[in-house]
């Protein structure tokens, strides 16, 4: 049963009230406090340098180990709980190492048929005479795929932590390093003048010799990266900028991968679907010999000395 | 051979390529790469799939040597479904986090991020497929580096930070685990998956070299339990996940995660052989830690303000129970484990794409007080948002209830830790409704007027304002209501899976 009743008469009661509550349309201040306008804030110098003085205490607190008493146990434990994670760990291994197979011995589980078929067929089968690079550069090729691309993206790591690209703070005096370049330093110079070109023959050749000796792209590389480093720090970013910027290596790294990729996958799609390979073996000991691991090489080659130089030119402050 | 049998090949060197093509790309150009290659690989993946499916598993030669001399690559039909789910989950997650990625990232730079996620994704492919114990720790490293570029890549103090906390302890998981490969081979004297089981069944039965056998083991779960976070080294992964850019969140989460525990089942199986597992107690200390993580995971998640770093919270809690299927060491409880993997990495990422969507009609607040009311702004990442809660706390129809089923049906099978995983089960249970339902409410409670007078940021996002990101939204609700109906054809076919391995 229910009645009519006048909204004003409603608007008294309870249940009115309660609904305006749950709705949040009540003001519970109206009409029982009085309203006015807020002031504006004035800040004065003296509340500037409180509030100045407050944050300073208010940091200490927070970052000063001595006020903190959580942090100051966390970092006494830390220290012990790392040293006895690090002992107890070196015990493990230690105890692990000392069950292993003596080094050295024939019955080591290791002297099994695989080293075995790359010792005694490496030569035939990839005709390459440093079975280490047949090994990793033709049996094991996705591997090192893997490797090379690990480098390139460890670059692009490095690009994206250290890269300025804004040009303000690219152009300001303290993050540019070539102000002060070229520092002609004569000892560097002329010592450089005569070493970088034998360090850089001396990479290639170590790149290209890969399959014939001890090298390969990795190692040769290297050389050839470090032999860029030595000439940018001696005649600076003008002279190397030349002929090595942040678009050759771009280039040549694309270039690199691209070609190894292409050329690997027609040798695993050929090898997994038992087709004849066209890519001839050559004689052993020519230069232009062992399919494809010499042009791997040079691919691998190529990232390795790209990605030294600029791992160098990134950790120096200036542009790329 | 079929033709469709290269696919495989042809994923990874795709994913591979895309890499380097995307550095010399502009931005706009590598994201169309991008997707382009994340679809093309699913569907290749699709091929795989339905060619395992008649045709049972392969291996496939990658060169021309045979596989203790060449490396080679082994398709199953777990795998195929991995690859599949994978893509599937990432295509999602990149379109999802568009808007977020064109806001947050410096253009110059926004091409080397899809440099990253390219190299991730074929690493996940490779990690996948490889039948290879050295080229998966390759991949490994791969995946470690391209993870940490993708936190930084967007530039602010908590995310270099949790970058470099990400790489510390995960170059620790891989060190660990690159050390147990090292004396795996020191003692079996191979690298290849299928030999280094026969050579590790002789010695689990000879005993000469049983020491240096549990060390490795040891060293290989610890390694890959760390990369994958579990709870005692769970510390990188709130930050990592809380503050990167929203794909990044929900790759890193739902996929590199379980990229690792794959490999990781595949170790089970393939290389240690399982009886051999369950002889050594590496269980027995994954179910305790499983455990512990699903409670002090949800704890912080409880104690948490943030909505990102709840949600990262929460992925701890079911690391935990998939880490708790692999201790009840049971076929059944793998099984689980392999569920709960395509059910959590499903439902996490649309709780991240949802949360961004709340956050970003609330004026890119995180905190939960901002967030009040935020389901009306928002009513389509409202409803996301509850959906991945609802089958997170294991709400029937959706996912996460049928892997909370498969995990007690499991643990039926194991006498003594019944007690101990329903216990588990029933408290992780109750802690999830705490702080995801306190979530759901939050969004549902319309705002008062001192959340919203001091925000002129807040507006109204409709699903015509990101058309791709609703669509995104209602593909991963229909992901999750698919895994949670069709639960059963995923589980058997998975099982088939399984049994592939052996």
């Amino acid at each position: 049963m229910s009645k009519r009743v006048p909204e004003e008469q409603y608007k008294k009661t309870f249940s009115f009230r309660f609904h305006q509550w749950l709705n949040g349309t009540k003001d519970p201040y109206l009409d029982t406090v009085e309203l006015r306008p807020q002031e504006e804030p004035k800040q004065t110098d003296e509340d500037l340098e409180q509030e100045a003085k407050q944050r300073i205490i208010r940091e200490e607190r927070a970052y000063n180990l001595e006020h903190n008493a959580q942090a100051r146990l966390f970092s006494k434990l830390y220290r012990y709980f790392a040293v006895i994670m690090c002992i107890s760990l070196a015990l493990v291994l230690l105890t692990g190492v000392s069950y292993l197979p003596k080094f050295g011995l024939m019955e080591h589980p290791t002297n099994n048929e695989v080293p075995a078929r790359y010792i005694e067929q490496g030569l035939q089968e990839t005709g390459a005479i440093n079975i280490v690079t047949g090994m990793i550069l033709d049996y094991r090729a996705f591997d090192t795929l893997g490797e090379s691309h690990v480098l390139f993206i460890a670059t692009c790591t490095v690009l994206i932590l250290l890269r300025v690209d804004k040009k303000k703070e690219r152009e300001s005096e303290s993050n540019n390093d070539r102000v002060y370049e070229p520092k002609n330093d004569v000892i560097l110079q002329t010592v450089a003048k005569y070493l970088v070109p034998f360090i850089e023959i001396f990479g290639i050749y170590v790149i290209l010799g890969g399959h014939l000796g001890p090298g390969g792209g990795f190692s040769g590389g290297a050389i050839c990266g470090a032999g860029l480093i030595l000439y940018l720090n001696a005649f600076g970013f003008a002279k190397t900028e030349k002929f090595f910027t942040g678009k050759t290596y771009k280039a040549m790294c694309f270039g690199a991968l691209a070609c190894y990729s292409l050329a690997k996958t027609y040798s695993f799609f050929t090898g997994a679907n038992h087709l004849h390979s066209v890519i001839p073996l050559g004689t052993p000991g020519a230069i232009l010999s062992s399919g494809l691991i010499l042009i791997l090489d040079i691919c691998v080659g190529l990232v390795v000395a790209g990605t030294m130089y600029t791992f160098y030119v990134m950790f120096r402050k200036g542009d790329y | 051979m079929d033709f469709v049998r290269n696919f495989p090949l042809f994923c990874i060197i795709l994913t591979l390529f895309s890499g380097p093509c995307s550095m010399i790309m502009s931005g706009k150009h590598a994201r169309r790469l991008n997707l382009f290659v994340i679809g093309a690989v699913g569907l290749m993946s699709v091929a795989v799939f339905f060619n395992v499916l008649d045709g049972g598993s392969y291996i496939y030669y990658m060169g021309h040597f045979p596989a203790p001399w060449g490396n080679e690559i082994r398709v199953g039909i777990l795998e195929a479904i991995m690859a599949v789910f994978f893509c599937i989950i990432m295509f999602l997650s990149m379109i999802g986090g568009a808007y977020e990625r064109s806001q947050e990232f410096e253009e110059s730079k926004e091409n080397l991020y899809y440099v990253m996620v390219n190299l991730l994704l074929s690493s996940l492919i490779a990690l996948i497929y490889t039948n290879d114990l050295f080229t998966a720790y390759v991949f490994v490293e791969i995946n470690t580096i391209s993870a940490c570029g993708m936190i930084m890549i967007k530039q602010s103090g908590h995310t270099l930070e949790a970058a470099t906390r990400y790489m510390i302890m995960s170059l620790l998981g891989s060190g660990m685990l690159l050390l147990g490969i090292c004396f795996l081979y020191g003692i079996t004297g191979h690298l290849l998956m299928s030999n280094i089981k026969e050579q590790v069944a002789v010695i689990a039965a000879g005993g000469a070299y049983h020491a240096p056998l549990m060390i490795a083991i040891g060293l290989m779960c610890v390694g890959l339990a760390i990369k994958s976070a579990l709870f005692p080294f769970h510390s990188w992964l709130p930050d990592a996940y809380g503050y990167s850019t929203v794909s990044s969140a929900a790759i890193l989460s739902s996929l590199v995660s379980k990229g690792y525990i794959f490999l990781l089942i595949k170790i089970f199986y393939r290389v240690i052989g399982f009886d051999v597992i369950q002889e050594s107690r590496v269980i027995n200390v994954f179910f305790l830690f499983g455990i512990a993580g699903m409670m002090i995971g949800s704890i912080y998640a409880i104690k948490e303000d943030n909505i990102r770093r709840m949600i990262a919270y929460s992925s701890v809690a079911q690391i935990g129970y998939i880490y708790m299927g692999f201790g009840l060491g049971t076929q059944m409880g793998i099984l689980a484990s392999v569920y709960h993997i395509f059910s959590h990495a499903a439902t996490k990422s649309l709780l991240f794409v949802a949360g961004a969507g709340l956050s970003e009609c609330s004026g890119g607040s995180k905190k939960f007080h901002g967030l009040t009311g935020a389901a009306f702004r928002n009513r389509l990442a409202g409803v996301a948002f509850t959906v991945g809660a609802f089958s997170m706390v294991g709400f029937p129809l959706f996912s996460g209830f049928m892997s909370k089923v498969l995990f007690a049906q499991a643990a039926l099978e194991v006498p003594g830790k019944i007690l101990a995983t329903m216990i588990a089960l029933a408290i992780s249970t109750i802690l999830n409704v705490i702080y995801f339902m306190k979530t759901v409410v939050r969004i549902y409670t319309p705002a008062s007027c001192d959340v919203l007078c001091d925000a002129e940021n807040y507006k109204t996002v409709t699903m015509k304002t990101h058309p791709e990101k609703s669509v995104v939204l209602i593909a991963f609700i229909l992901l999750n209501l698919f895994l949670g109906l069709f639960s059963q054809l995923l589980t058997q076919l998975c099982e088939r899976g399984l049994g592939m391995f052996s």
